[in-house]
């Protein structure tokens, strides 16, 4: 049963964002919102972390929170799908379960 | 009135939370009461003086631009910490203009950006009478 993990934090910031990926299991799908967007672009510390864990997770980032930082999707690390707030009910919809990181 | 150093300390992106919009009402307060002001852009922070933010996806004010008019107030020193940029994938490229007008220099437009590393950013601090953090 596939769950949709929702991470709203800066991954610079807390380690919500660790404790995620900690507890993710595969095939399970991540939804970078809010503050946790930077954390989907490429060159950053954390981005090695997130590339692991894309070996069996899906990554998906929330396109309009990422825009809002001045980032662009050209920068988002291979692999990691921008959605926007259609895509984002998609998600919940096609997923089991859902769990927010707060 | 005794004018002091007052530093803002910057440490979260923008839109997620209210502290970047509310440590900017709070620069502008100071400026109004004529006070020696610097800003710190660290960790986090730095995403808030991201150029070309576009908050049309998120339904927010996008307040960016306010970082360009605070020239206009004579704040003139915003410091921002280089090893915050490289930790985020960041360059001195993906940040506004952010410039004043030198009234002493014909009122030539100098940049208020000043890139520091982590040692200098703590001497800055140090410096400091005042110091708030948001």
């Amino acid at each position: 049963m596939a769950m949709l993990h929702i991470v709203n934090k800066s991954p610079f910031e807390k380690v919500t964002f660790d404790s995620c990926l900690g507890h993710a299991s595969a095939g399970d799908s991540i939804l970078m919102i809010e503050d946790a967007a930077v954390g989907a672009i490429d060159g950053t510390v954390f981005a090695d972390k997130l590339k692991a864990a894309m070996a069996d997770k899906s990554v998906y980032v929330l396109v309009g929170d990422l825009t809002a930082r001045g980032l662009s999707e050209d920068r988002l690390i291979d692999g990691v799908k921008a959605v926007d707030y259609a895509g984002f009910v998609d998600l919940t919809v096609d997923n089991e379960k859902t769990q927010s990181w707060l | 009135m005794a004018t002091k150093k007052f530093m803002f300390v910057n440490r979260k992106a923008p839109y997620g939370t209210v502290y970047a919009l509310e440590s900017l009402e709070v620069v502008l307060i100071a400026a109004a009461f004529d006070q020696d002001i610097s800003l710190a852009f660290i960790d986090d922070g730095v995403y808030q003086i991201t150029k070309g933010q576009d908050t049309t996806g998120i339904g927010q004010k996008n307040f960016s631009n306010a970082y360009k008019a605070l020239g206009d107030y004579d704040i003139s020193k915003m410091y921002v910490e280089k090893e915050s940029l490289e930790e985020r994938g960041l360059t001195p490229d993906d940040l506004m203009n952010l410039v004043w007008e030198d009234e002493d220099d014909d009122y030539k437009e100098k940049s208020s950006i000043i890139l520091v590393n982590r040692e200098e950013m703590a001497a800055v601090m140090a410096e400091q009478e005042v110091t708030l953090s948001f």
